[in-house]
């Protein structure tokens, strides 16, 4: 292995440095200067993004543990940028006084998430995928007991640590009866050697479960709504974004690389596992009052949604769920931003408190609308584009029925979406929540997740992209 | 010596202490407990890969590594999942998971 070889992992050492940087200078800046910290960690966030839109060579690193090309490049921009709208939401939440001085823990927490992430998803070899897998967890359970004065934020972290512990248990016991079978833990050769006999199939069918906990599949999704209630908000949207984003990539490059072979194996568990995550979610998100509970919900129909990109096996299907998860990103931080910007002015999260947010909030209560209605699905907007491609990907194969089931289910969630900004724009209220003037971040952030709402979607060129990149999943690399 | 006891037979112990650790965590109300049978069931991994290592592909050493990485997360798992018990402890004086239902439906 040669010097400049090792640039290959130039997205995670750019992280690794980045995360020593903010430790180092969380010493230097006073109490008084926690604003300029705030944004020297924004500015490290953003050099890290913006390096990975340089041209990504594919390779294999240390024996084909880590192998990278243009896809998972993609998913790693994917990842970075929506942490870098995450923290630009979150200056408002920070900027309590009590908060101020342990911005650095956060970020260091946080950016250590992302480089496990950017591993796992790197990963050629289920030793790595593993180690990747737990860098991306437990910092995550550290953060959602970020609040330790709040009881309720404890009961977030204990949820998601002992599910989180108990989920990669199950994976690891699945990974074990795959080596017990091929004797290799290289994705490329137990892609191989799995024959489909029942050993195998119980193989992955334990680590199928394992990635359900992590992107919150019913009937494994019992914690997603606790723990986004508890935790922070700045997490909860990372837990439905960046964390849930990164479990489905990986989930597609194990699928299609070492089950390939048990492609009719995998095709009806998914199947069945779409129709009841995309029903349950939509049914318990119509009877949620608390907003980020709401999302939650919303969040878990969301991923049904997702498998359905994933049934099809094929580099369209893998280019249909990084597209959509690139929309789902806009448009869930949209909401996610005028959730918490409200949150950090008033402490507010209870849908009836947004009743006559129109009258007194126009511009928060646009984007709001704008990010339900591309949640939903409605055709100008980017989300419609996202949703509509998923269905093409399912019915490519042949599953009428379950597209069916899945638009019968849009529009029992354009009902729910519809309630928000029916409460926020037509229902009068005593005490609206009054006007405020949101931060320049959060300003900013919210520009973008616009933006990228309304260019996505009318821009061809994005999904013709996917696709190409999504061939190499295919040809050469395995 | 080792070469007398089938594989099988380490199969059937470490899948036993798998389910029981699969059911000690869906029944037991103590966060501790529960936590205990989280390391059962990584412990019935850790011993999964040892035994096949050893008798299937005994020529690599791959499972051996694996174990050890295993032991060395389930530490750290462990450390960051006490510390929240303790601070669930601070505040609600209890670390029974019948108390923990601030959040519910």
């Amino acid at each position: 292995m040669s010097f400049s070889e090792i640039f290959l992992m130039r997205n995670e050492l750019l992280l690794v440095t980045a995360v020593l940087v903010i430790l180092i200078a969380d010493l230097s800046f006073d109490a008084d200067k926690r604003k300029q910290f705030y944004y020297f960690s924004i500015f490290l966030v953003f050099i890290v993004t913006v390096s990975g839109l340089f041209p990504a060579k594919s390779g294999l690193l240390f024996g084909g543990m880590y192998q990278t090309g243009p896809l998972q490049a993609m998913m790693k921009n994917i990842l970075n940028f929506s942490t870098l709208i995450i923290l630009l939401q979150s200056w408002g939440w920070f900027s309590h006084v009590n908060q101020q001085k342990r911005i650095g823990e956060f970020m260091i927490l946080l950016l250590s998430t992302l480089i496990g992430m950017g591993y796992m998803i790197s990963s050629g070899h289920f030793l790595m995928f593993y180690l990747g897998l737990e860098l991306a967890t437990i910092p995550l359970a550290a953060l959602a007991a970020y609040d330790y004065y709040n009881s309720k934020s404890a009961e977030a972290g204990i949820k998601l640590i002992l599910l989180a512990a108990f989920s990669s248990g199950i994976i690891l016991f699945g990974i074990s009866l795959i080596y017990a079978i091929t004797g290799t833990m290289y994705f490329e050769g137990a892609g191989q050697l799995i024959d489909g006999s029942t050993l195998s199939v119980l193989g992955l069918v334990l680590i199928f479960t394992g990635l359900s906990f992590k992107i919150s599949l019913v009937p494994f999704h019992l914690w997603a709504a606790d723990v986004y209630e508890g935790s922070p908000i700045a997490l909860t949207s990372y837990l439905s974004v960046v964390s849930k984003g990164s479990a489905v990539f990986i989930l597609l490059i194990v699928l299609n690389t070492v089950f390939a072979s048990l492609n009719d194996i995998w095709d009806p568990l998914i199947y069945i596992i779409i129709i009841i995550t995309i029903t349950v979610g939509n049914l318990f998100a119509i009877r949620q009052r608390n907003i980020k509970r709401f999302l939650a919900f919303s969040s878990i129909a969301q991923a049904g949604f997702i498998m359905l990109g994933v049934i099809n096996n094929s580099a369209f299907g893998v280019a249909t769920v990084v597209y959509f998860m690139l929309v789902y990103m806009f448009s869930n931080l949209a909401a996610f931003g005028v959730v918490s910007a409200i949150s950090a002015e008033t402490g507010k999260e209870s849908i009836d408190d947004y009743k006559g947010f129109y009258g007194t909030n126009p511009k928060l209560s646009l984007v709001m609308m704008l990010a339900m209605f591309s949640l939903a699905g409605i055709p100008p907007i980017a989300g419609f584009f996202g949703k509509f491609f998923l269905f093409t990907a399912a019915a490519e194969k042949g599953y009428y029925i379950l597209v069916l089931i899945a638009v019968l289910n849009t529009i029992i969630s354009l009902y729910y979406y519809l309630l928000i900004i029916k409460t926020m724009f037509i229902e009068k209220s005593d005490t609206p929540i009054p006007f405020f003037k949101s931060n320049l971040p959060m300003k900013i952030s919210l520009v973008i997740c616009v933006l990228g709402m309304v260019i996505t979607g009318f821009t061809s060129g994005v999904f013709d992209y996917m696709v190409e990149m999504s061939d190499q999943l295919f040809s050469d690399m395995y | 010596m080792i070469e007398d006891i089938p594989l099988s037979h380490i199969l059937i112990v470490s899948t036993l202490i798998f389910f029981i650790g699969v059911y000690g965590f869906l029944t037991r109300k103590n966060m501790i407990t529960m936590l205990i049978s989280v390391e059962l069931v990584l412990n019935a991994v850790n011993i999964n890969f040892v035994a096949i290592n050893r008798y299937l592909y005994p020529e690599r050493l791959e499972g051996h590594f694996f174990a050890l990485f295993v032991i060395g997360i389930a530490a750290a798992e462990a450390a960051v999942a006490i510390a929240i018990f303790i601070n669930l402890y601070r505040n609600i004086r209890s670390i029974d998971v019948d108390e923990v239902t601030e959040m519910k439906y």
